[in-house]
């Protein structure tokens, strides 16, 4: 296989991730094992998803700021169906991603209907979302019905025997990996995927050849809010209740781990594998604050804005490079 | 100079204006707040000081107000700020920590916050200029980062300010006024000096129409973009000092939360595209105060702070769309049929 100078990032980017889990391991006790692993796939596996969504919008050359109040907004909505409405946990989970991927086909409508910046759309669709999750339960609301307890959080487990280390599986991290196999799917071997890259690197260019770049952004927009929906449900589940401030901010984790990840903003250029390297790489720094035990949670901030910094530098070096390169 | 009523073109020449709509929805607001509440405009003079509601909205306006001068400078340059939240943070948490923590005079204090703000926007002035960073991933670095730098000076503590030097800013008066409003004014005076008196903002308008062409034309680029991002910087450290004197305290956590998302829809309700060139400096604090008036206008409905979010989402939209100019063609069109069915025989005007 030839080493492409765009899969430098990626290639960097996963190095950074061994080389991070490796000094964990020699350096803390306890730390290259099972349960922590387990332990930093059950933390992400929202923000892994909703991560995912961001990354079809980012290399369609948009942004979504909406992502975490459309989390809290189906999170409400699914403990307010089950726990006063009396529905069933299935049909209000369906329900609420329905009402996910409409919020998202909406302002898809609105960004390319009317020429509007997708910053400002998805702005005031972010406001909307979380006063709308206000509105439907000004407080968080536990979740006891038996099918999330129980079925969803428990049966739906998968065992996974490794002799003395045996663990399991919890659905929210099944629903994670499938996301990302997904749109891994959707993004390199399907028409729609191609597309979706070709009106982030040159919407002109995607608009002469013809291609239906008005159905392509709106639909992006649409799965962006479908898995923020999505995303909201795996953090019900995690939670056991629905919360109207939850999640804010998250679509700024989710932003940071695909620029981590190698994947543009300006478009046209990532993948989805490195959004979960990106994902990793964010829930591993956590991680180790927290083995580290000196180190207050700031210092999570700190080294994500150093990471974001090192990692567009370094694309940005390679860019250079590579034109130099192609120059002569 | 023609009457703008009788001369459609006038009209349609105060329509197109970029401040026009943020005034007709701040005007509307101000009616509909004047009907739910009696008192709403109504201003008194008490202990040498103006009070009443519109007197707090300038006075909690000033700070976003501020704040959205500065993001007017590096929108109009096609950029972007989203580091000012954390800004406001590191400002308010270092003049707390010095005055409170450390001892040291005020004065001392508080240019110092100033300074490391005027660091902050050098900083991201040099990401986008020299590594050729785009600004919303530029100014995203120092947005996460910031916070974690605030609560590391604070020690993820909120440090409480006692000196009424400091806590002057949040809470006194200068000239019948809030002197958080005479901060803004002295504040919109600069930036306006700065802009329309010297040939910066032109500078600042050719960068953000065409980077290149004003390369060519010979503007110094690089210095208009990190004047643009050091004068943010610094008017998000002064909201910083506000920050801290209202609640005579540093919280470093909390400190300027969403403040970027404010400043930035006070920025395009004023009629500045987010696509830079032609700025308002008088537009974008309009576009402040309307946001703060309607917070005030949902309080006297009743709405409560938390669901406040949802109908401000909703007039923002709707003067973003009277502002874009597809929305318009598509509701003249309508407009020019529906005029032609109404009077059969006549043309539709072209």
């Amino acid at each position: 296989m030839k080493l492409r100078p765009r899969d430098l990032p990626l290639l960097v980017a996963a190095i950074v991730l061994v080389t991070a889990f490796a000094a964990g391991a020699l350096r803390y006790d306890h730390f290259a094992s099972v349960a922590v692993v387990r332990n930093l796939l059950v933390d992400n596996a929202f923000l892994g998803v909703a991560a995912v969504g961001a990354t079809f919008v980012i290399l369609s050359g948009g942004i979504d700021l909406s992502v975490g109040a459309v989390m809290a907004f189906t999170g409400v909505v699914v403990a307010a169906l089950v726990e006063r409405g009396g529905v069933h946990p299935g049909i209000a989970i369906a329900i609420a991603l329905a009402l996910g991927a409409a919020f998202g086909l909406l302002q898809g409508a609105i960004i390319r209907g009317f020429a509007l910046p997708a910053f400002l759309v998805t702005l005031a669709g972010m406001f909307l979302a979380r006063g709308m999750a206000f509105a439907v339960e000004p407080q968080s609301r536990p979740i006891r019905h038996p099918f999330v307890a129980t079925t969803l959080n428990e049966s739906a487990t998968i065992a996974l025997p490794l002799g003395e280390t045996s663990t399991t599986i919890p659905l929210t991290v099944s629903i994670g990996a499938v996301t990302f196999v997904v749109a891994w799917f959707v993004l390199r071997q399907t028409p729609f995927g191609r597309r979706v890259y070709a009106i982030g690197d040159d919407l002109q260019g995607a608009t002469v050849l013809g291609l239906p770049v008005a159905a392509t952004t709106i639909a992006v927009y649409a799965i962006s809010g479908f898995l923020s929906a999505l995303a909201g449900v795996v953090f019900v589940l995690y939670q056991q209740a629905g919360d109207p401030t939850a999640c804010k901010g998250l679509e700024l984790d989710a932003i940071a781990a695909v620029v981590i990840g190698g994947t543009l903003l300006r478009g046209g250029v990532g993948s989805v594998v490195g959004t979960l390297i990106g994902v990793l790489i964010y829930g591993l720094i956590q991680t180790i604050i927290t083995f580290e035990g000196t180190l207050s949670s700031w210092w999570t901030r700190i080294v994500v804005g150093a990471l974001i910094l090192a990692f567009v530098a370094a694309q940005r070096g390679l860019e250079r490079v590579g034109r130099r390169l192609a120059d002569a | 100079m023609t009457d703008a009523a009788s001369d459609p073109r006038g009209m349609a020449r105060v329509l197109r204006a970029p401040a026009t709509w943020a005034l007709v929805a701040l005007a509307a607001l101000l009616v509909a707040g004047a009907v739910g509440s009696p008192g709403f405009l109504s201003v008194e003079m008490r202990d040498g000081r103006l009070y009443g509601t519109p007197i707090d909205i300038l006075n909690h306006g000033s700070k976003v107000a501020i704040v959205a001068i500065g993001m007017t400078l590096v929108i109009a340059t096609r950029g972007v700020d989203l580091s000012v939240g954390a800004v406001v943070a590191i400002a308010s948490a270092i003049v707390a920590t010095l005055v409170s923590q450390k001892g040291v005079a005020w004065p001392i204090a508080m240019a110092g916050a100033l300074g490391a703000a005027l660091l902050a926007g050098l900083w991201n002035g040099s990401l986008v200029t020299f590594l050729r960073l785009q600004p919303i991933v530029a100014t995203l670095v120092l947005m996460v980062a910031g916070r974690g730098i605030a609560q590391l000076i604070t020690d993820g503590q909120i440090v409480t300010v006692r000196d009424p030097a400091v806590a002057f800013l949040g809470n006194a008066s200068l000239l019948l006024l809030p002197a958080t409003v005479s901060a803004l004014a002295v504040i919109s005076a600069l930036a306006w000096l700065g802009t329309r008196r010297t040939a910066f903002g032109l500078f600042l308008e050719a960068v953000g129409e065409n980077e290149r062409a004003a390369r060519l034309s010979g503007i110094p680029v690089r210095p208009v973009l990190l004047v643009a991002y050091a004068a943010c910087g610094l008017c998000a450290g002064v909201a910083g000092l506000i920050d801290c004197a209202y609640i005579r305290a540093a919280d470093a956590n909390n400190a300027g939360q969403l403040l970027e998302l404010d400043a930035i829809l006070a920025v395009v309700l004023g009629g500045t595209a987010l696509t830079g060139g032609r700025f308002s400096l008088l537009g974008s604090v309009i576009g402040a105060m309307l946001m703060q008036t309607l917070t005030k206008v949902l309080y006297v409905f009743d709405v409560s702070a938390d669901i406040a979010p949802a109908p401000k989402a909703a007039i923002v939209l709707a003067v973003c769309l009277l502002q874009s100019p597809t929305f318009r063609a598509a509701c003249s069109r309508h407009l020019e049929s529906a005029r032609a069915r109404l009077r059969p025989g006549t043309e539709a005007r072209p």
